[in-house]
């Protein structure tokens, strides 16, 4: 090979099953992830043009999006999201593929179970017909969302016909400032970049400030990949992988283990490797973030004000700006702390893990949730439920006030009956504060857990400091 | 898939930037299992708007979507493409797409023309004052034309994907042509990489 690679370039290269000029590369895919939302019409796809599952045992299915994440012994009371449920759980039978339905021990998010059962590891190609697959890349595998045309070419090949895309650096450099988490990084990489600036590219997260993260961390920013415009964010795998994956269900084992660790320690890029584009944060200048708008690049510190959209150079920008402002009921000017809100959502395939969980809970303990204010923790998956209970962290929250409900998507998009109603307010550790995202006319401001937690005690955006201790 | 060459048609202008897949489709919408039958669903929150502009009878019978930067961000759901085809568009201008968003548009013969900001700025203005204006969309020269407002701008498609367009070419089809390629690869995967049933 010629030249200093990066870490995409080498996991790309090595799934190659056919290159010719003027055509996409045909790439291998090592791992599947299915959910019940992007997948019916994929398999209806199938039946139609009598195709079956190339490789079941290279494919995984949960149901995550429409899941309740109260009274699961009973009914699913939706009709249509029953269906779609009940249709997932036959198509995996039909088609032999492997699947956790609602209440079983490995059910949860896709995007934390592919990383807690061991299955997502360094140098794969992972893909899921959910835009959030990208949360992969956090182990160093080349993970993205697809649409479900091609579901249905990976059910069919276990291959994708790609373009190459270009590669974008994003160096955080230094120690994080206390306080200062994942989410808060890559707000602010977000801020920076807009919802545009990764478009075509596969962003890798690198520096000091990346290294130090753990691997919840990790997943927390490649996950919002997607909301800077990268369809993959990757972090090149470590110490700190090995020890994560070392010891999980699916992670090798033994001897099949050494040899995997040989071939994952060549996978970060190379000395000297060059990017389509680069982008420089200094850690020491990052700061807990709020979300003020209706993408996530419109984030301000939480120190900050609601902005004047007359302050935008673009027009575009002031336009998008004003109407962000009339629906979300905001003022030009107004201190991020001097906004209440009526909900606080801690979940989501962002902020739903062990740790994240943990932070919330530190705030948590011993405080309680203001009157009239609806808090929800939505645990990521059944394991993460299980081991937040071990630790005590569900009595905490419940102490507190807190509802401790059952895992899935939830109240991130509101597919299930976690929603909020028309005007509704809240702060969400999720990843999208699109209108309506989390129920129609809902207003949705993106922080990290310490942040929700926090401001759920507080009843306004706030930090852990500033709680009566 | 149908064919796509050309795209004929009158305009319809959505002057928002980063309009995502959410607004195209709500999730509420994703709940069916049915490829068909989600143009009633298409941007569902703005057409309670009587004004919105998809609500305007001059717009009617359009068969171009014209927008502003940004469009089809966040979420991969294809439902947003199938809205927009089940409610008769057949193209979308704009000066950049979500990347997700583009892919599955071309799956399912829905053009996404990338045009450069001026051309996109002309047509948003030039459709929104003659909302009779015709708008002519080529494949195979990657033009697209509004004569009678003076307005043409070239737009980028890979050949491969061109060249499936114009003929209209099932994506799995070409790829299972290399079947025995996809085997030989399979033959060289470690043995340590995770197998679901494993």
């Amino acid at each position: 090979m010629a030249g200093p690679r990066t870490l995409a370039d080498k996991v790309w290269e090595s799934h190659v099953v056919r290159s010719a000029d003027g055509e996409p590369d045909l790439l291998f895919i090592d791992l599947h992830l299915v959910h019940e939302v992007t997948s019916p019409q994929a398999f209806d796809g199938l039946r139609m043009a009598g195709r079956g599952v190339r490789r079941a045992d290279l494919t995984v299915a949960t149901a995550d999006h429409n899941v309740p994440t109260i009274d699961v012994d009973k009914p699913v009371a939706d009709p249509i999201s029953k269906r779609q449920l009940e249709v997932l759980a036959q198509n995996c039978e039909e088609f032999g593929i492997v699947c956790y339905p609602m209440g079983h021990a490995n059910q949860g998010i896709v995007h934390v179970i592919g990383p807690e059962l061991g299955l997502s590891q360094p140098g794969m190609t992972i893909v899921c017909g959910d835009s959030h697959t990208s949360t992969h890349g956090a182990l160093g595998a080349l993970a993205f969302g697809i649409g479900t045309s091609e579901v249905e070419h990976v059910l069919a090949t276990q291959t994708l016909p790609q373009m190459r895309p270009s590669t974008m650096a994003v160096t955080v450099e230094g120690a994080l400032p206390a306080g200062v988490t994942a989410k808060d990084v890559v707000l602010a990489v977000i801020g920076r970049i807009g919802t545009g600036g990764g478009m075509g590219h596969v962003i890798e997260y690198r520096g000091s400030a990346i290294s130090s993260l753990s691997m919840e961390g990790r997943m927390t920013v490649c996950n919002m990949s997607i909301e800077g415009g990268a369809r993959a964010g990757m972090v090149a795998p470590d110490d700190t992988t090995f020890a994560y994956l070392e010891g999980r269900q699916h992670a090798p084992k033994g001897k099949a283990w050494e040899e995997a660790l040989d071939n994952w320690r060549a996978l970060p890029t190379d000395q000297d490797a060059i990017f389509d584009k680069e982008v420089f944060l200094d850690a020491a200048d990052l700061v807990p973030h709020v979300t003020w708008g209706t993408n996530p690049a419109q984030v301000v510190p939480i120190d900050g004000a609601v902005p004047d959209p007359d302050s935008f150079a673009e027009p575009a920008e002031r336009e998008s700006a004003a109407r962000a402002l009339a629906y979300m009921g905001l003022e030009a000017g107004t201190a991020m702390r001097d906004i209440q809100v009526d909900t606080v959502f801690i979940g989501s395939c962002t902020n739903s893990r062990i740790e994240d969980l943990r932070a919330a809970a530190s705030v948590a303990e011993g405080q309680h949730v203001l009157a009239g204010v609806r808090a929800l923790v939505v645990p990521g998956s059944h394991r993460v439920k299980a081991q937040a209970e071990s630790e005590g962290l569900d009595a905490i929250f419940l102490a507190a006030g807190f509802e401790w409900r059952e895992p899935g998507c939830s109240m991130c998009l509101a597919m299930n009956p976690d929603k909020l109603s028309p005007g509704e307010r809240a702060a969400s550790t999720s990843n999208r504060n699109f209108e309506g995202r989390q129920g129609r006319g809902g207003r949705t401001h993106l922080v990290s857990p310490a942040i929700a937690a926090a401001t759920a005690i507080l009843g306004r955006f706030g930090v852990p400091a500033e709680l009566p201790r | 898939m149908k064919p796509v060459r050309v795209v004929s048609g009158t305009a319809v202008p959505l002057d928002r930037s980063d309009v995502d897949t959410d607004q195209i489709i709500p999730s509420d919408w994703l709940k069916r299992v049915e490829r068909t039958g989600f143009g009633a669903g298409l941007f569902a929150e703005w057409r309670d708007d009587r004004d919105f502009v998809l609500n305007r009878e001059e717009f009617a019978g359009a068969t171009i979507l014209v927008a502003g930067p940004n469009f089809g961000t966040g979420s991969s759901r294809e439902h947003a493409v199938w809205a927009l085809l089940d409610y008769g568009f057949e193209a979308v201008i704009s000066t950049r797409f979500g990347d997700i968003f583009s892919n599955n548009c071309t799956k399912q013969g829905l053009l996404p023309v990338k045009v450069e900001p001026e051309v996109a700025r002309a047509l948003l203005d030039a459709v929104t004052d003659d909302p009779t204006l015709e708008i002519t969309i080529d494949v195979e020269r990657g033009t697209v034309e509004a004569p009678k407002a003076g307005v043409r701008g070239t737009f980028p498609l890979d050949e491969f994907t061109r060249t499936r367009l114009v003929n209209g070419w099932d994506d799995i089809g070409l790829t299972l042509r290399h079947e025995e390629r996809i085997a030989a690869y399979e033959a060289t995967r470690p043995a340590w990489l995770p197998s679901s049933t494993a």
